[in-house]
């Protein structure tokens, strides 16, 4: 996003610079009617302590890049290059026993269905106790301490005897604290989150993303945040990233992009969604459906359902640019954004 | 900390959460097939191991005096050919089907409990030898490889387990093989591996006891009928050698009256009937009682 900044918290380390970096990742995945190009040359720079949103429409490949980071893709999916950096170290071609010693002391990941990514018949309390018994070398009582604390830090209350329940004594929201309090428990510099929210309803979600932020104030952890959901974006990301067909279309500080979106699809993405604050007259859908990742089309991948699409389009690869402020697009005839924007302000 | 977490564990749940907390782990004893078997059980169980104080008989020594009696107040199940009385060596009989069956059934339980769930967790090669191992032995129809690895091995306990475990390790490798290949694409598993968890420790820590219920509750049935292999085995004179006291032993012997004395053939068997009863309810009970997702 914005580079190595001076004002960081030093809080793990005297390091600058972002603590998690991808470079040009590329996963793809055979199938039998094709290779899917499921990830195609995604780059991320995640600053220390701050929040990175990964914002995009199924199938858009947030979710795979969450895997390739963590290095636990699918049978059939494989990184065919690029490099995911976590304090300089590239994590690409590292065995599994190697990675199995930065999963959990140093990346973590929250999932979305909190439900199903617990064991159902393990008491939670030894679940978020296992990691620091794993990777800290905790004693069991030492480490049922530290789950009872965690436990407390993310909002379960009566933690001593809710440590003896199992998940499916739980809410969803309990369960979705449960699952931070895992992520949290060998503390961790990055923690991704694959759509925490999603199964929550709307008040809950909100707790959620509260004790998110709070966290990441506090301990420093920084995050990186999947969701198709723009408002949980902007409560708690400073960056915004924005996926389309496997690629990042644009990316900046979030409440930049917010007010002047500089890719076609990032504004469709705000107009379609609705907003408490500002009633509009109509949701706008985008046209057409997410480009096949197996013969993508040609040209910009957003070209057949983009408004402002001309001939070049269809002709040229469009690179991911730099604009002034920190932020990127990767659209050709990205003025035509603010052209819209202007007319729209106009009619008011 | 924990101390106190212990104690409190059980009486606070009720507190906290009693309609869910509850039901599955106060209300056990209320599962009448699991119940009756138990009882079943232990009641059989407590007269063989108290055999001793309910008859004054030995089981082996004969008595050429009192041959072929039917019941009466001083045999109650009357005696064998022998003169031996039948209600002690059914009692000693317990001892020796019920021990051997509880010990035949774990080895198998564990070799294939641990070659299955590695064949379903690694896949590739290891699934591959696993799995045709596994369709030679079941290739063969159960009594026959039994009877033919007993023969070779000869008569007695040791080749009994040998031969049992050979034979019967086949269908807990399958059972827990399909249930690992269902529960490993399960999200957990996705998150412990985010975790940094080995795969030893997923395996054994989060997997298995999600899928050993299965075959806890195949075991049950499989200890009827390994109870059943081993009187088979004992009928055929390849089971515990003679002159102790086993149920198959007693049936092949009582064969020979059976037009004059049918009880010395039917009252074992009935004990062998009333033991598969008593497991079978055991196995359903626990197999309600465990079925994943019941809450």
């Amino acid at each position: 996003m914005s580079g190595p900044r001076a004002e960081e918290p030093a809080v793990t380390g005297s390091a600058t610079g972002p603590v998690l970096e991808v470079k040009d990742l590329h996963v793809q995945i055979a199938t039998r009617r094709g290779v899917v190009h499921a990830v195609d040359g995604v780059s991320i720079e995640v600053p220390r302590g701050e929040a990175v949103g990964l914002v995009g429409e199924s199938g858009s490949g947030k979710s795979m890049t969450l895997r390739a980071i963590l290095g636990v893709l699918p049978g059939e999916a494989k990184i065919t290059s690029g490099q995911v950096l976590l304090d300089g170290t590239d994590l690409v071609p590292l065995p599994s026993s190697s990675l199995n010693r930065i999963r959990g002391p140093k990346l973590a990941m929250i999932f979305q269905e909190p439900m199903s990514a617990l064991n159902p018949v393990m008491r939670v309390g030894w679940q978020i106790a296992e990691g620091p018994m794993v990777h800290l070398g905790f004693s069991r009582a030492k480490a049922a301490e530290r789950a009872v604390e965690l436990m407390r830090r993310v909002g379960i209350p009566d933690p001593e005897r809710r440590f003896r329940a199992f998940p499916h004594e739980f809410s969803g929201g309990m369960r979705q604290r449960v699952m931070i309090a895992i992520a949290l428990a060998c503390d961790p510099e990055v923690i991704l989150c694959d759509e925490p929210t999603t199964a929550l309803d709307v008040t809950i979600q909100d707790q959620i993303l509260r004790l998110l932020a709070r966290l990441c104030r506090e301990s420093g952890v920084s995050l990186v945040f999947v969701t198709h959901d723009l408002p949980v974006v902007a409560q708690l990301c400073q960056h915004l990233a924005v996926m389309y067909g496997g690629q990042i279309v644009e990316r900046g500080p979030v409440h930049d992009v917010f007010a002047r979106p500089q890719h076609p699809y990032t504004l469709g993405l705000l107009r379609s969604a609705p907003d408490v604050e500002e009633i509009r007259d109509s949701l706008v859908p985008i046209p057409g459906s997410p480009p096949s990742l197996i013969s993508p089309p040609s040209g910009c991948r957003f070209h057949p359902r983009c408004q402002f699409a001309e001939d070049d389009c269809q002709t040229t690869v469009p690179p991911l640019r730099l604009l002034a402020g920190g932020r990127a697009t990767a659209c050709l005839h990205h003025e035509r954004c603010d052209e819209v924007l202007e007319a729209e302000g106009a009619t008011r | 900390m924990m101390g106190a977490g212990e104690v409190g564990g059980a009486a606070t749940l009720v507190t906290v959460a009693p309609d869910r907390a509850t039901p599955r782990r106060a209300h056990w004893f209320r599962q009448p097939a699991l119940m009756s078997g138990l009882i079943i059980i232990l009641v059989i169980v407590g007269l063989a191991i108290a055999a001793p104080l309910i008859t004054s008989y030995n089981p082996i020594v004969q008595n050429l005096n009192d041959t072929l009696q039917g019941p009466s107040a001083h045999h109650l199940l009357g005696t064998d050919q022998l003169g031996r009385d039948t209600f002690t060596r059914l009692l000693y009989g317990a001892r020796v089907d019920l021990r051997v069956g509880f010990i035949a059934v774990l080895f198998p339980f564990v070799l294939g409990t641990v070659l299955g769930s590695l064949a379903g967790y690694f896949g590739g090669w290891v699934e591959l030898i696993v799995m045709r191992l596994v369709d030679v032995v079941v290739a063969f129809p159960f009594y026959v490889l039994l009877i033919a690895l007993v023969f070779v091995l000869g008569p007695g306990e040791k080749s009994i387990y040998i031969a049992i475990t050979i034979v019967g390790w086949v269908s807990y490798a399958r059972l827990v093989r399909a249930e690992i290949l269902v529960a490993k694409r399960q999200e957990y598993v996705l998150a412990a591996k985010s975790g940094g968890l080995s795969s030893l420790r997923i395996m054994g820590r989060h997997l298995l006891p999600n899928v050993i219920s299965q075959a806890i509750i195949y075991a049950m049935s499989d200890i009827v009928q390994d109870i059943l292999a081993i009187v088979t085995l004992g009928y055929f004179g390849l089971g515990i050698p003679p002159p102790t006291a086993e149920w198959g032993s007693m049936i092949n012997d009582g064969q020979n009256f059976l037009t004059t004395h049918w009880e010395l053939t039917t009252i074992p068997g009935l004990a062998v009937v009333v033991v598969g009863l008593g497991l079978s309810l055991i196995g359903d009970g626990l197999a309600d009682l465990l079925r994943p997702g019941q809450s």
